[in-house]
């Protein structure tokens, strides 16, 4: 497991890796950006992430950088004067 | 030859023209659709947007701001509202760089206090030095202090936006004389951010000179917020049309009516005025 703080909140993503996983569950594995965006269901939404106070560019979301206790921001447009 | 003028007079910001000088925000309407239909009764070419955490394993399907508003058909400014230091603006605007593919036009607010949203102008000028330095090109709310209006554009802002009073208060313009200061002073873009409450304001505010005016609540929380907007855009457009044309000059009275003096029915002459017999 991972404990990641999402926008304010703690919270746990499974990482076991391939060879712990028997079970067929890979696609479950947060192990960066794009997995875990999937498992929020916020894949393909227009959003911004900033990991630990710096941008994390969409090229990036496929590399496995997300380490325990990271904090990240996910941001979206919102209404505003 | 005057016809002429007026579809040449484009708002020009940080090297692009717009037609409109109303400038719209997005927040404070009851639903998207509501926003859309206001945007558009307002003609506004660049609209305001806030960056904001998404909501967490809520309603994944939620409707888009920027579904109902493309990138496409306006252009987005995104702002720092609701923020109170250097540190949260620029992240802020990093995040909506990121969001808007590299876009670097944005708003930058810094607030100074939650009761009155009025501005932090130390942190403001810390916060537009950072961005200018990163590429943005920054539109900045500002108090209506002249000489830190003059700072923000030495810095390099690419458009000074004072209050005409404060953020959501429809107070309109309280301090005209220093915003004429500010305008003649500046040699980029003057825009009126905040505090026009009614068509009016918004009037009086092109009047002055300003190159545009910047409103949210004053259409939002109109009765008829799309009324209002329509209301809106042509205020400006006449504001603007009046500044351009030169007002005459006020005087306590003219002797020289509209009418021609000569050749009316009367049969007797104008009473003699009562000064002239001192």
């Amino acid at each position: 497991m991972i404990q990641l703080i999402v926008n304010g909140q703690s919270r746990c993503f499974p990482t076991a890796n391939r060879a712990e996983t028997q079970d067929q569950e890979s696609s479950a594995r947060v192990l960066n950006i794009t997995d875990l965006l999937e498992h929020m269901g916020l894949q393909g939404k227009r959003i911004a992430i900033e990991r630990n106070g710096e941008i994390v560019p969409r090229s990036k979301f496929d590399q496995p950088m997300l380490a325990d206790g990271d904090r990240l921001e996910i941001v979206v447009a919102v209404g505003g004067g | 030859m005057r016809k002429r003028e007026t579809i040449l007079d484009h708002l020009n910001i940080a090297g692009k023209d717009y037609s409109s000088r109303l400038l719209v925000g997005t927040g404070k309407y009851k639903d998207f659709s509501e926003t859309r239909a206001a945007v558009d009764a307002s003609g506004a070419e660049i609209i305001t947007v806030a960056i904001r955490r998404t909501n967490l394993g809520q309603n994944p399907d939620e409707p888009n701001l920027l579904d109902v508003l493309p990138s496409s058909q306006y252009t987005l400014l995104p702002n720092t509202a609701g923020c109170y230091t250097v540190e949260d603006a620029v992240r802020t605007l990093r995040l909506a760089r990121e969001l808007l593919d590299g876009h670097t036009l944005v708003k930058l607010e810094v607030l100074g206090d939650p009761k009155t949203l009025y501005p932090n102008m130390v942190e403001t000028i810390k916060a537009a030095e950072i961005l200018i330095k990163e590429g943005f090109q920054v539109m900045v709310y500002t108090s209506d202090d002249p000489i830190a209006a003059k700072q923000l554009e030495e810095i390099g802002c690419v458009a000074i936006m004072p209050l005409a009073s404060l953020i959501g208060s429809g107070m309109g313009i309280l301090n005209p004389w220093n915003l004429q200061i500010i305008i003649e002073n500046a040699s980029v873009p003057v825009i009126v951010d905040a505090g026009v409450g009614t068509a009016s304001d918004a009037a009086i505010a092109m009047e002055l000179g300003c190159d545009g005016v910047l409103m949210n609540t004053a259409i939002a929380a109109a009765q008829n917020p799309i009324l209002m907007a329509s209301a809106m855009k042509k205020a400006v457009e006449a504001g603007r049309e009046a500044y351009l044309a030169g007002r005459m000059p006020k005087k306590l009275y003219s002797a020289s009516p509209s009418s021609p003096v000569e050749g009316t029915i009367a049969s007797s002459s104008a009473p003699a005025s009562k000064d002239k017999s001192i």
